[in-house]
């Protein structure tokens, strides 16, 4: 149980450059209120970022794209969507998700 | 149509399909963390008072790579500006709550927690304060749980990404997008932000950063639904 020098600066500085940008709007936003426009363009913002999430998280290797007939992730991704839909579950989903990329490196892909 | 009443404990059990994504991902974090040499009590603190998985095996990753402390703060802040996406989209629905309370549930905001929340909070419902609270709790409980373990796990595994755990966190987002496309009755629009966002993304990873790449992606795509959908 210890703690290297320097880590409380750090671990206040990333909590508080986290804390803002999870804040902000709510405290801001219910206050001031939301042009029409702003609505609109937000309804959208969930499955844009989610579906860009997915995207870097499948496609990407640190600051590079993994090779597609490299990618295991894209292989992976075949049972965790088909899952995905027909079970709605995202416990089944991750599970899925978790089970075929171990059964993937298994096989030594 | 009548109003529903959400309550703490709703908001606990409408949680409790997401923990075993915390769990593992909470796991493999703490794993990662204790093999890039934090100990228990800081991948604790960063559990408690962080509280973001991919800033926290940023965090594990550039401390070991020796880098500043503020290229580590940076960077972690571009991850997470993406929050600001999120608590906006949230934020119509805590309108009547005042600014202390919004501040409590907003601090609590993952990527998860939002997936949930966007689905199930309608202007329908009433009590979102409490149910977003019970949501809340039991995702960073499980959260914190999850990493200690890993992180004690982490000094006898050596290779955890052997076992899948790796993938945990792409399956948890794919997830979460079929969920919001299948639940919305905008399907159409949705499927072409949703696609369109691969292409943005694509494109801008071959200029930007992946943290930048993602925020961009997302605003020309939310812009590209609001085009469409006249």
């Amino acid at each position: 149980m210890t703690l290297s020098e320097g880590f409380l600066w750090l671990l206040i500085g990333v909590s508080l450059v986290t804390l803002l940008p999870r804040v902000l709007p709510m405290v801001l936003i219910t206050k001031f209120g939301m042009p029409e426009w702003l609505l609109r363009f937000l309804q959208y913002v969930p499955i844009a970022v989610m579906t860009a999430l997915l995207v870097q998280a499948v496609l990407t290797e640190g600051e590079s794209f993994i090779p597609l007939m490299e990618n295991v992730n894209l292989l992976a991704l075949i049972p965790t969507l088909i899952v995905a839909i027909a079970t709605r579950s995202l416990l089944f989903t991750v599970i899925t998700g978790i089970g075929a990329m171990f059964l993937l490196q298994l096989f030594g892909l | 149509m009548p109003l529903e009443r959400l309550t703490f404990w709703g908001g606990v059990k409408d949680c409790i399909p997401t923990l075993l994504g915390y769990l593992s991902i909470g796991f493999a974090a703490g794993v990662v963390g204790a093999a890039e040499g934090l100990s228990v009590l800081e991948i604790g603190l960063m559990s408690v008072f962080l509280y973001a998985g991919s800033a926290q095996f940023i965090v594990a990753g550039m401390m070991s790579a020796g880098s500043s402390i503020l290229s580590i703060i940076v960077t972690v802040f571009f991850v997470n500006l993406r929050h600001l996406l999120l608590s906006a989209a949230l934020a119509p629905m805590f309108r009547q709550y005042s600014a202390k309370k919004n501040f409590i549930l907003g601090a609590q905001l993952t990527d998860e927690t939002f997936g949930v929340a966007i689905n199930r909070l309608t202007p329908n419902t009433t009590h979102r304060d409490q149910w977003m609270l019970g949501m809340n709790i039991t995702a960073q409980i499980n959260w914190v749980l999850a990493t200690l373990v890993g992180a004690w796990f982490g000094t006898w595994i050596p290779n955890p990404q052997q076992f899948g755990l790796g993938f945990a966190l792409p399956a948890m987002f794919a997830g979460l997008v079929v969920q919001s496309l299948i639940h919305r009755k905008k399907f159409r629009t949705d499927l072409i932000v949703a696609g369109s966002t691969i292409v943005y993304f694509v494109l801008a990873f071959l200029w930007l950063p992946g943290h930048i790449a993602v925020i961009a992606a997302a605003v020309a795509a939310a812009i590209t639904g609001m085009v469409v959908e006249r």
